[in-house]
């Protein structure tokens, strides 16, 4: 094999792999850095369930090679989480029922978390069409815009008390 | 046949000079893939129904991203990322068409990573040339849509010769409304196309979508000063409103002096190979006001000379529709 050597960071860590030329950057997620959250629906694009940010854009990592994440950011489900507190958006997912069998999870989260990052008080409208990558086949997609609905108005409520607080 | 979903083995170039990428591709001749957003590209590799041994990533050249003002209009990067195009605040103002346009491609990810360049530059969704059948496109003699039993709801209505597959690029249809012209490089020569004559029917290439050859890279599209501004229409109509292809879609620019339209351009795309001008409405409208009359009178003009296989019947006065509720402003 003609080995590409990619240097990258992952959640915020540093990762250095050899992958093939070829190799999307799903595979290399889970089968060389052992982040098996972005899940592969389709792999084509339809379905969304490997979405992950690279340098703040939400992507489909099954259409995306190792080898071009080169000096990139990627974010993954698995840095959502902070230690063992989950992030707003997967306490919300929770509390509001919004997964059913859980393989399309993880990218809704990631899509959820790069929608947030760009507009933190989406309204119903926007929440769907930003979601509108990804597949699901069990809820229905209420609970889920709910529920992202409710984690942003959660996060605005903590920026906000973080905002005040500095001001202290 | 594989399924969909393991890339092959397979060489990868990372230039970082558009005169090398496109050396490479001339060194290659057919065994090379020029690599833009990778959004078509990876499904065809997958699938295994391109051949391709080495794939030549646009995505290392700095110089094809970004969108600059130019003496007379626009220039946007062949790889800039669809998401770009349609949020750039100089393109929103200017040139609302193509943003809308690019806005309306895939889902949100595949505009993230998808590029312009790509997006006109993609093969045919045709189905059963990307199941890798033998069709006149892929070099055999047979359409398959075309037959009593194809499936070719899809399919072209207009300029269709022997295949009858359709132009699935969105903001094709909105670039040859705006007159656009594409850069494209090879060596150290650049030509510039119009788009209009980038895309290409089957009757002048069964085989070839666009007009790009070996070594030739799409480094640019210029969007010219003459419709900046214009009011413009964009509709695309489609089964789901989201990662679906269109069925029937218009691209519309006007430019009028008081009432009256002085100048106009209508697009439809997947109706045909190439995005289609209809240019016996575009003369029809002129000296008359965007209105329900003039839409009346002249939308039948839109899908003259149609003709419909057996499942898209449909298409014709769906043109028609669109070219109306273009007009009605």
């Amino acid at each position: 094999m003609n080995g590409v050597q990619v240097s990258t960071t992952v959640n915020g860590d540093v990762e250095e792999f050899v992958c093939h030329p070829g190799e999307t950057l799903l595979e290399v997620l889970r089968n060389r850095l052992g982040l098996t959250g972005a899940k592969e629906g389709c792999g084509t694009g339809d379905c969304g369930a490997c979405s992950v940010i690279v340098d703040g854009q939400l992507v489909c990592s099954c259409l995306v090679l190792g080898a071009e994440v080169e000096g990139r950011k990627v974010a993954t489900v698995e840095g959502l989480a902070d230690g063992n507190r989950l992030h707003p958006l997967q306490d919300k997912f929770l509390e509001h029922a919004a997964l059913q069998c859980g393989i399309c999870t993880p990218g809704f989260l990631v899509a959820a978390k790069a929608l947030l990052d760009d507009n933190p008080d989406p309204t119903e409208e926007e929440i769907r069409y930003a979601l509108a990558g990804n597949l699901c086949r069990c809820t229905g997609y209420d609970k889920i815009v709910r529920a992202v609905d409710a984690a942003a108005a959660e996060l605005r409520k903590s920026s906000k008390k973080k905002a005040s607080g500095r001001k202290k | 046949m594989a399924a969909h979903d393991v890339m092959p083995d397979i060489e990868l170039f990372q230039p970082v000079t558009v005169e090398d990428a496109s050396a490479i591709a001339r060194r290659l001749e057919g065994r090379g893939w020029v690599l833009a957003g990778g959004q078509d590209t990876y499904g065809w590799l997958k699938d295994r129904a391109k051949t391709a041994t080495a794939m030549i990533d646009l995505g290392t050249i700095e110089a094809l991203s970004g969108i600059e003002e130019t003496a007379d209009g626009v220039r946007i990067g062949a790889m800039t990322t669809l998401r770009t195009v349609s949020r750039d605040p100089l393109i929103r103002e200017r040139y609302a068409l193509l943003a809308e346009a690019a806005g309306k491609v895939a889902s949100p990810q595949i505009r993230n990573q998808g590029t312009l360049g790509g997006n006109v530059a993609q093969d045919t969704r045709c189905w059963y040339y990307r199941r890798g059948l033998s069709c006149y496109r892929a070099g055999g003699n047979i359409c398959y849509a075309d037959s009593p039993e194809g499936m070719n709801r899809e399919h072209a209505i207009l300029g269709a010769s022997r295949c009858v597959a359709v132009s699935p690029s969105d903001t094709g249809t909105a670039l040859v409304a705006l007159d656009a012209v594409m850069v494209i490089q090879n060596g150290g020569s650049v030509r510039r196309v119009p788009a209009a004559k980038f895309f290409v029917g089957p009757a002048v290439n069964i085989t070839h979508m666009t007009v790009l050859r070996e070594g030739d890279i799409l480094t640019a599209i210029e969007l010219p000063a003459a419709w900046a501004g214009a009011e413009h229409y964009f509709e695309k109509v489609a089964d789901r409103d989201v990662w679906d292809f269109a069925l029937v879609s218009i691209a519309a620019a006007f430019r009028t002096s008081g009432n009256a339209i002085e100048d106009a351009r209508l697009v439809c795309g997947a109706v045909s190979c190439v995005p289609h001008r209809l240019n016996a409405v575009e003369r029809a409208v002129i000296g008359r006001p965007r209105s329900e009359e003039t839409a009346e009178s002249v939308a039948g003009l839109a899908s003259q000379g149609a003709k419909p296989l057996n499942f898209n019947h449909f298409k014709a006065p769906l043109m028609e529709n669109l070219v109306k509720r273009a007009l009605r402003s």
